[in-house]
């Protein structure tokens, strides 16, 4: 026998489950019972930066849209600054740049109004692309998936990014780059996000 | 000089894997393909921090928060205490600890459920709270019933509390289920199997607590919840890669 370590084991993860919303979005699960649901403004309205929409779907192994996902969002402003005392510096008053968005019951469709975040430090060295951090619960999944949102618009810090280039398979980094749309105001971005088959969306393991 | 690093990597021998297919829903809703390791950055150290603005005092007391005037909801009384504490046993003060449960009949308050036992006009099923300065948090509620699923042909839920906790980064992000001691149908769900080993089931399951009823009145449960570490370099550390 050796010497005991006396680190305790994180609990578990066990699925949100398909009522997620009576927690963490009481609204949508048909009852008001907060003064305000929390997650329900990402930006405030004193950030800088571009204005943009992102918009997109949760789809299972069968090609069908998951109804009952909740995704949360944690990104930078638009300088690149996350909303922590470790963020890296200061945010606008009433930035969060948290939020959390659920798919429709009936299209599986989400969207969420934020503004573009700048490029955040990276890890040791160089910088990271602009990029929305995604955590995805449901019904089905056991412990939360996490995954990374980066824009079409951005090839240049894209392809310098050291996150997207860990991924081996290049053909994989793109279901990770959300599409412009044209001609919208705000910009909308689409994201579908992919649990599992054809373009599987990349997920991490942080 | 000591300086904060990365939070200690998940234990996926002890989290449940994406694919359980005894949980049938898991099969079309589990990623194939291997995750991507990914070394902490920035981004993943720092995570959303709430205050007592976003709270109301009374969001951790399912038996007012939604209850008619001089009324109360049906069912067991019960106090949930414990502790948020990193994987370091270090408290984790001024988390967000947000909850959502079944009435005592079962029965979820959602549109989309629609089991036959009934809703209780005095209860929503919804609390929330962020933890003391010493990590500690409670809430107030009835005991949530056991309710049959779609599973199998005959499946029934054991008595659960979801738990949805934040720590400090987007990295300790976590939603999990609180058990209750006792309870027969703990080794028959498929959703409890999901954990691959049985200390980590057991780690779920709330003990009974009779030092913190409230005598004649509320009986409790303990739920302590562990968030990863954090690693604190001894040495500089320059970490490689990226």
């Amino acid at each position: 026998m050796v010497q005991k370590l006396d680190y305790l084991k994180e609990t578990p993860s066990q699925t949100a489950g398909p009522y997620v919303h009576i927690g963490l979005a009481p609204g949508a699960a048909g009852f008001e019972i907060y003064d305000h649901e929390l997650g329900q403004d990402i930006a405030g309205p004193n950030a800088k930066g571009e204005r943009i929409r992102v918009e997109g779907t949760v789809i299972d192994g069968t090609g069908s849209p998951v109804k009952d996902a909740l995704i949360e969002v944690w990104q930078a402003n638009s300088e690149g600054y996350y909303s922590h005392p470790e963020g890296g510096g200061p945010v606008e008053e009433g930035f969060r740049g948290w939020g959390r968005v659920i798919t429709d019951f009936d299209t599986g469709e989400w969207a969420f109004d934020t503004v573009k975040p700048g490029r955040a430090q990276g890890r040791d060295v160089g910088i990271q692309a602009p990029h929305i951090n995604l955590w995805i619960v449901a019904r089905g999944i056991n412990i939360g998936l996490n995954t990374r949102l980066y824009f079409d618009d951005e090839d240049e810090a894209n392809a310098a990014d050291p996150v997207l280039n860990i991924i081996e398979w290049e053909c994989r980094r793109a279901t990770l780059i959300a599409k412009r749309s044209e001609g919208t105001s705000p910009q909308v971005y689409r994201f579908d996000i992919r649990l599992q088959g054809e373009d599987e969306t990349v997920f991490f393991d942080i | 000089m000591k300086s904060k690093g990365e939070y200690y990597q998940r234990d996926r021998e002890w989290q449940p894997p994406a694919l359980t297919p005894d949980y049938k829903t898991s099969v079309s809703r589990s990623p194939r393909y291997a995750m991507i390791s990914l070394q902490n950055s920035i981004s993943e150290i720092t995570g959303p921090t709430f205050g007592h603005n976003d709270v109301d005092p009374i969001d951790n007391d399912l038996l007012r928060n939604y209850a008619y005037s001089e009324q109360s909801p049906i069912g067991e009384r019960i106090i949930v205490h414990g502790r948020v504490l990193d994987e370091n046993a270090r408290p984790v003060p001024n988390t967000l600890v947000e909850v959502w449960q079944a009435n005592a009949g079962g029965r979820y308050r959602h549109k989309k459920d629609t089991y036959l036992a009934p809703i209780d006009p005095n209860f929503g099923g919804c609390g929330r709270t962020l933890t003391d300065e010493n990590g500690y948090y409670f809430f107030r509620t009835v005991k949530p019933g056991a309710y049959p699923w779609r599973n199998w042909v005959n499946n029934w839920r054991p008595a659960h509390i979801h738990v949805s906790v934040f720590g400090v980064a987007f990295a300790q992000r976590l939603i999990t289920q609180l058990y209750f001691e006792g309870d027969p149908l703990l080794d028959k769900c498929p959703i409890v199997k999901a954990l691959p080993t049985q200390d980590a089931r057991d780690s779920l399951i709330a003990a009974l607590d009779l030092n913190a009823t409230v005598p004649l009145d509320s009986i409790a449960y303990k739920f302590d919840i562990i968030l990863r570490g954090r690693r604190s370099t001894l040495f500089e550390n320059r970490l490689e890669g990226n």
